[in-house]
């Protein structure tokens, strides 16, 4: 039997669309139990590749028959050697190429909508890491907003849509992924906004991007609008995008809320998150449609694979916006939190512009899950 | 440099083959013995730890230096090793050996010596007691300390044969040691 490789993206589809995979993880246990691929119907079994070193005869019983099955380590080198194994054992499997790395890169991009005239939003759904990244289209020009490193992704996408790249956001100066934004905007010439109160210490420039900025897309003039909506960082803003979309960046989710301590200042900012959950954003139309800068599990999915719902829908079924007493609130924000994201406060930096790692350091800093929620 | 029975370059060699030429390389080794793996792939700092866990062997540590990390791991065999009986008759806590007057000895290999000890603890691996024991005195206390009281055991026993009187073993030993620990590497 041979072993095939797959794609991130051929993973990606079988996310999306609900399909059934048996994932054999061969990484050590602590790193799979940290983060794995996710899919709605997987199953899995981790064994590490070291203890197979000596043979896969022990594990085949465990290996299912019916589903299709694939290998998966950190980089790809062990799964093609435990594929072989199963291989030579008579099943037919496949292995991740480029592993668990490959995974945490890959963006699909998928449309939420139509905006009025003939415009398109579309959300880019990085499947590995939880980051959600947008792009609003509307005649022949382009707004991104949390765009993530892979700054090719976007600038082809704009490509194959015939438009150009006009302004490119930030919400909030990320702590979990490194920002593709400033990048994106010297290649293309596209203006850059920060939140200037989440800018200090950056040391590049940058239009700063302030509560009531309003940007037009094309002659129909598609609206996309600031909302300084702090908590998760001080600067954090949020987008409203067509009177329809709400964009929160990562100070409002679907299954959570933001966290106020990775610029390391819980206690200062849990009540300007308390203020922009319960107060700004209850002001705004319950029609609006959500949309986060992050998801943390795989529930969060709709069935078309984005990550979105009605506003109205949260204010009623999500946990942190249903949380009465404030003394209750400020500690379920501060205290308990769960672990801050794999290597945050360098990833500040690198966004802030300070340092610029080489491209494998960007990976290695990525690796793992966003964790900038609380639940 | 801390010091190992045998190295084994595993530089540029990305997963799975730093642990394949491991696993080879320990097979080589005699019980006791430490190997010294040189390697660059970063997973191979949680993957060893891992992987000596489940076979048995004991991961001592890893010294990163420009970018190559030094994993030491001793070769071990658990069903033959616990079961050893002590015999040592003269035996305190590890809490004694720290109060009392005396010195502390430590008898396992250099390696693990290395990273970590009890402060103020001479290192005279096991092996080299014989030629070494003219480096002790007589007339002091000596608390022979191993990782499990084995190694200290058989050590501890040397010395009386060779004349030493106030000589005892320490237990547990450093594997149920909690208090501070003073290190060679970084």
């Amino acid at each position: 039997m041979t072993v095939t490789a797959w794609t991130a993206a051929q993973v990606a589809r079988k996310v999306i669309e609900n399909k059934e995979l048996f994932i054999l993880d061969v990484r050590n246990t602590d790193a799979f139990d940290d983060w794995k691929i996710e899919g709605h119907q997987f199953e899995y079994l981790n064994i590490p590749y070291f203890d197979l070193l000596d043979g896969v005869e022990e594990i085949l019983p465990k290996i299912s028959k019916d589903k299709e099955v694939l290998v998966v380590c950190a980089k790809e080198g062990s799964s093609i050697m435990i594929a072989e194994m199963l291989s030579d054992a008579g099943l037919t499997v496949a292995y991740l190429q480029g592993g668990m790395k490959s995974w945490s890169m890959y963006l699909e991009p998928i449309k939420v909508g139509d905006l009025k005239d003939g415009g398109e939003l579309y959300q880019f759904v990085r499947l590995g890491k939880g980051c959600l990244s947008y792009m609003a289209i509307n005649g022949g020009e382009a707004a991104i907003i949390d765009a993530v490193r892979f700054t090719d992704v976007f600038t082809n996408f704009a490509k194959e849509k015939g438009v150009e790249i006009k302004h490119v956001f930030d919400t909030h100066l990320h702590a979990d992924h490194i920002s593709g934004g400033r990048h994106i905007s010297a290649a293309t010439g596209a203006t850059y906004y920060l939140p200037p109160k989440d800018a200090k210490e950056v040391v590049f420039d940058y239009t700063p991007l302030t509560d009531g900025l309003t940007v037009h897309l094309g002659a129909s003039q598609i609206e996309v609008g600031a909302l300084y909506s702090p908590g998760h960082t001080i600067g954090s803003t949020s987008f409203v995008i067509d009177s329809k979309y709400l964009l929160t960046g990562d100070i409002l989710f679907i299954d959570s809320i933001g966290r106020p301590d990775l610029a390391g200042l819980a206690e200062d900012w849990v009540g300007d998150l308390r203020e922009t959950l319960y107060k700004r954003y209850r002001t705004l139309a319950e029609d609006l449609i959500v949309l986060p800068a992050h998801f943390m599990i795989i529930e969060e999915l709709n069935e078309d694979g984005t990550v979105a719902k009605r506003l109205g829908d949260l204010f009623a079924e999500n946990h942190g916006l249903n949380v009465e007493d404030e003394a209750v609130f400020r500690s379920m924000v501060t205290d308990n939190l769960p672990p801050q994201p794999n290597a945050y406060q360098e990833i500040r930096i690198v966004n802030m512009g300070k340092v610029t790692p080489s491209d494998e350091e960007q990976t290695e800093m990525e690796i793992g899950p966003n964790r900038c929620a609380v639940r | 440099m801390i010091k190992s029975d045998v190295q084994l370059d595993a530089k540029g060699l990305a997963c799975p083959m730093p642990i394949v030429k491991t696993k080879k390389a320990m097979g080589n080794l005699t019980e006791g013995q430490v190997l010294e793996i040189q390697a660059t792939d970063k997973g191979s700092v949680a993957d060893l730890a891992a992987w000596s866990k489940t076979v048995g062997h004991q991961y001592i540590g890893t010294n990163e230096e420009n970018g190559v990390f030094y994993h030491y791991i001793r070769k071990c065999n658990p069903e033959v090793s616990e079961a050893v009986e002590k015999s040592f008759e003269q035996t305190i806590s590890n809490e004694g050996a720290i109060k009392e007057e005396g010195i502390i000895l430590d008898v396992r290999e250099a390696a693990e010596y290395a990273f970590g000890h009890i402060p103020g603890a001479k290192s005279i691996p096991m092996g080299e007691l014989s030629e070494r024991m003219n480096e002790l005195d007589k007339a002091q206390t000596i608390y022979v300390i191993c990782r499990t009281g084995t190694r200290s055991d058989l050590a501890a026993q040397q010395l009386a044969k060779a004349g030493f009187t106030n000589v005892y073993n320490v237990l547990p030993g450093m594997s149920g040691y909690e208090g501070e620990l003073q290190k060679e590497v970084e």
